[in-house]
């Protein structure tokens, strides 16, 4: 059976075995992704609703849960599996990945280092 | 895209490998453009970082933002992902137009829900005076939501498309292709409002 080895995608639309093994394997990917999605949702949800932690330990805890669902999403809806990936197309992403670290990241520095000296 | 590794002695994960068919380059080419869309948003996120304190007076993020109307557009996005994954199965494993048709419906519908709880939200911003112009804060954040949501219309417009088109056609390769590709982008817009539900409704709300 092939993995997911066409980038975010399926590489052959032909097996008819709807129903088959290879069916419910690809179905419990996406039930495994929505039941970890949901809960990574459902924490931080609660934890802003309840105030249950101080300010910053829940910026924090919902930077973390973002992290992991996005990484969740990642693997279970768009079956990005690195590093089992092409290479042009994970030099794409890793090469986004430092754009935004850069301009991004650069942005909050210097704008907030800026702020700083405001006040 | 050449697979001779002499062309690229730097850095390597795996062999590359051609595009030798159509399939492999449209998405390669639409990861292109999801990936210029995402430095687009990560910029406006940073935008709005910055922006975040900048009420000048006005209503802030405690005042503006709704969380239980936000925890049902972030269900009714997570749901409708889950229900595109199932519209990307029936056509992978062939088990007919109808169910393809039947499960975009149903991604389509909860893509509506979110936009209309959304659209309900920033009516009720408006109400309370947290319209784009009161500061430099509310300009953001009607930069960086609204951008999502345009996104998201723009994915349910084309939705609409690709059923006609497979209502008219049949599923022929461009639908399939249509499919595949709307596909990624719907994922994609989860990924980011995963962001902006994190960075600017939970995190303004803590």
């Amino acid at each position: 059976m092939n993995d997911f080895h066409e980038f975010g995608g399926y590489p052959d639309w032909g097996q008819p075995d709807f129903g088959g093994d290879a069916y419910r394997r690809d179905l419990h990917i996406y039930l495994w992704g929505l039941a970890l999605a949901v809960a990574l949702t459902v924490v931080p949800f609660a934890l802003v609703y309840w105030h249950a932690m101080t300010a910053s330990s829940l910026w924090i805890a919902i930077g973390i849960f973002a992290l992991v669902q996005a990484v969740v999403h990642f693997r279970c809806f768009l079956h990005v599996h690195p590093p089992h990936e092409n290479v042009d197309e994970m030099l794409l992403v890793l090469f986004t990945v430092i754009i935004l670290i850069m301009m991004a990241g650069g942005t909050v520095w210097i704008l907030g280092n800026l702020h700083s000296r405001m006040y | 895209m050449s697979g001779n590794t002499l062309d690229n002695p730097g850095f390597r994960l795996r062999a590359s490998y051609h595009h030798v068919n159509r399939e492999d380059e449209v998405n390669f080419g639409f990861w292109v453009f999801l990936m210029s869309d995402a430095i687009i948003f990560g910029l406006i996120f940073a935008t709005y970082a910055t922006m975040v304190g900048a009420t000048a007076g006005g209503p802030g993020p405690k005042r503006l933002f709704d969380i239980g109307s936000v925890a049902i557009q972030t269900g009714a996005l997570l749901l409708s992902s889950f229900a595109y994954g199932m519209a990307s199965l029936a056509l992978r494993y062939r088990s007919g137009r109808g169910k393809v048709i039947a499960w975009l419906l149903v991604t389509l519908l909860l893509g509506f829900v979110f936009l209309g709880f959304e659209v309900h939200d920033f009516l009720t911003m408006f109400a309370k005076g947290g319209s784009p112009d009161r500061s430099g804060f509310t300009s953001a954040f009607f930069g960086l939501v609204p951008l999502h949501g345009l996104h998201v219309t723009t994915g349910c417009i084309w939705m609409v498309v690709l059923i006609v088109q497979m209502l008219c056609y049949g599923i022929d390769d461009d639908v399939r292709l249509g499919i595949q590709r709307l596909a990624l982008f719907w994922h994609f817009l989860d990924i980011v409002w995963i962001a902006i539900f994190s960075l600017v409704y939970l995190g303004g709300l803590a």
